[in-house]
């Protein structure tokens, strides 16, 4: 179709991604990267995400594994109908293929989980004996800088497969894959505020998630600077520190944001 | 937007021709006042200062069918250290439970400063003969209630028996004698502000020490407009009288920011005199933890979680 003369394109405003909206920055804050004016998060933006994800957590964590599962698809779907926008993005198909397909991986995981890292255990007396795996809860997320989409996903993907609610740290330099695949999560059956996504600078937002007492784990993955530090700021409501790899696909990523719960059931009643 | 004069003749009886005369509430303005007041911005000293006060003006309420003297007994405790790990957080100013509890609430709370409430006559309707009314506001002062939170009779109210809803409030007030009187209003059945500002005025007339929004069992109940609109009426009859009347909001109070507007209407409406335990109380259950969670975060500066706070 001919571009109508004279026509003025709409060009996006890149805003943050919390409780299943897209809010700018309660600072008004920007700042800019990859050529755009991307929001600049405040603590009260991760105030926010972390309550949004924790309102949200309980219900994404009630579905069964097998549902879970589908929306995961359902992602890999929407990104899979936009990989030329993603391509064009970030400069490598590639990438997108990779970022679809790990999706689907872990997707695939969601009602196998409980097999793989769940046992029945042998004990000395008349019960049964199970060991289960339930979400961690509200987990933050500081994805690595580099790749921009790939590395993302790799860290967002298990900690939703297993029912934890996500308060993303986009990549700083590269944050617009981030703010695209909101947009794709928006339109997946992801619930609201399951998935949050915060653009800004790591060393703003990184200590407040880490201090915050209602963040029960902590991927330090993508953490620049003093692991150490945010490791302490983490030891008051003792959150699980995880350390990936940024192109990782393996149960074991699950299994970081998982609590192995043990049930005893009597025999015979 | 003060109606000069607030009462029409003077302060005094016959209520029945005068009540309807009294002016109407501008409903637009005292929603955008009440909205431009809520966006003042609090922080800091100032905010602890609020949260701290909060504290110190709240009625730690319990008004359940299913209340144990073991959650009574919980909730005394809490209301005496709300937060046992910070010494520096006050005790509340009262808890507030049903007449069967006082007794129990009575014996927690002993030698503390905290006071009971308790809710009377025919809570939380309202709809009983009067001669109950009055004989179960005597027997929680018996029981030891320092103070007393009785409701309006609304139907009555609604149907322009305004001398009922005085008598009957004139009557309890004699029967508690000096204990403190609070008289429930019960606005989301009242309809409009000028229903809320009538029978507010009607229970300042009538010797109500306080007057307080709502039961808590209603949906809508202490809105930052239906308070400005009683707290105007205190300063009304203030400035005609010279009478101080107490106001407790109740009900829908559920977070320290929520709270933290209340005290700036009270504060830019009635002043600084206002802004103690003595003329102003809130009404909650769930207020209290939110505001604990605010006053640690203001201390160590890291967001909370209630997870480490007590369940009630």
């Amino acid at each position: 179709m001919a571009e109508r003369a004279g026509r003025l394109p709409v060009k996006k405003t890149y805003k943050l991604y919390i409780g299943g909206a897209f809010p700018r920055s309660e600072s008004g804050r920007t700042y800019e990267a990859e050529g755009q004016n991307v929001a600049r998060a405040s603590r009260k933006d991760v105030r926010d995400a972390v309550r949004a994800a924790r309102a949200a957590q309980p219900k994404w964590a009630g579905m069964t594994a097998y549902n879970r599962g589908q929306v995961l698809y359902r992602v890999a779907e929407m990104l899979e109908a936009r990989t030329g926008e993603f391509a064009e993005l970030i400069g490598d198909e590639a990438e997108v293929h990779a970022a679809v397909d790990r999706f689907v991986w872990y997707a695939g995981w969601a009602d196998k989980l409980a097999q793989v890292l769940g046992s029945a255990n042998p004990v000395a007396g008349p019960y049964f004996n199970f060991t289960v795996p339930e979400p961690t809860g509200v987990v933050g997320v500081l994805v690595p800088e580099e790749p921009p989409l790939l590395g993302l996903v790799s860290r967002l993907a298990p900690v939703l497969v297993g029912g934890n609610g996500a308060v993303v740290v986009a990549s700083e330099s590269r944050p617009l894959a981030a703010i695209e695949l909101a947009e794709v999560l928006a339109t997946s059956d992801v619930p609201g505020g399951i998935a949050n996504l915060l653009t800004g600078f790591r060393s703003e937002l990184a200590p407040v998630l880490a201090a915050h007492m209602d963040v029960n784990a902590l991927d330090v993955t993508g953490a620049d600077g003093d692991v150490p530090e945010l490791e302490r700021l983490a030891a008051d409501n003792v959150k699980r520190i995880v350390r990936g790899s940024a192109d990782a696909q393996s149960p074991w990523e699950i299994a970081g944001f998982l609590e192995l719960k043990t049930v005893w059931h009597p025999m015979g009643v | 937007m003060a109606q000069a004069p607030a009462l029409p003749t003077g302060f005094e009886l016959p209520l029945e021709p005068r009540l309807p005369r009294i002016g109407s509430v501008d409903q637009v303005a005292v929603e955008a006042r009440a909205t431009d007041l809520s966006r003042r911005s609090i922080k800091r000293e100032a905010k602890l200062f609020a949260l701290d006060l909060a504290v110190r003006m709240m009625d730690l309420t319990t008004l359940e069918g299913a209340d144990t003297p073991g959650k009574v007994a919980a909730l005394a405790s809490k209301a005496v250290r709300p937060d046992p790990s910070d010494a520096s957080v006050p005790s509340v100013a009262a808890v507030c439970v049903y007449p069967n509890l006082v007794q129990t609430a009575r014996e927690r709370v002993a030698g503390s400063g905290v006071k009971v409430a308790s809710v009377a006559t025919a809570f939380p309707s309202g709809q009983s003969p009067i001669d109950l009314k009055v004989a179960e506001a005597r027997r929680v002062v018996e029981l030891g209630a320092d103070e007393v939170d009785m409701v309006i009779d609304r139907g009555a109210f609604l149907a322009g028996r305004y001398a009922k809803v005085y008598d009957e409030i004139v009557q309890v007030k004699e029967a508690v004698a000096e204990t403190h009187l609070k008289v429930i209003l019960e606005v989301g059945e009242l309809g409009t502000y000028d229903n809320v500002r009538r029978a507010s005025l009607l229970a300042i007339a009538a010797g109500a020490d306080f007057i307080k929004t709502s039961t808590g069992k209603l949906s809508s109940s202490a809105t930052l407009p239906v308070t400005l609109v009683m707290l105007e009426a205190i300063r009304d009859v203030f400035e005609e009288t010279g009478r101080r009347v107490g106001m407790k909001p109740a009900g829908g109070i559920r977070n320290a920011k929520q709270a933290v507007q209340t005290l700036v209407l009270v504060h830019e409406t009635l002043g600084l005199d206002w802004l103690t335990p003595d003329l102003f109380r809130f009404g909650a259950s769930s207020l209290l933890n939110d505001v604990l969670m605010q006053i640690r975060k203001e201390k160590t500066g890291r967001y909370q979680s209630p997870e480490y706070f007590t369940i009630d």
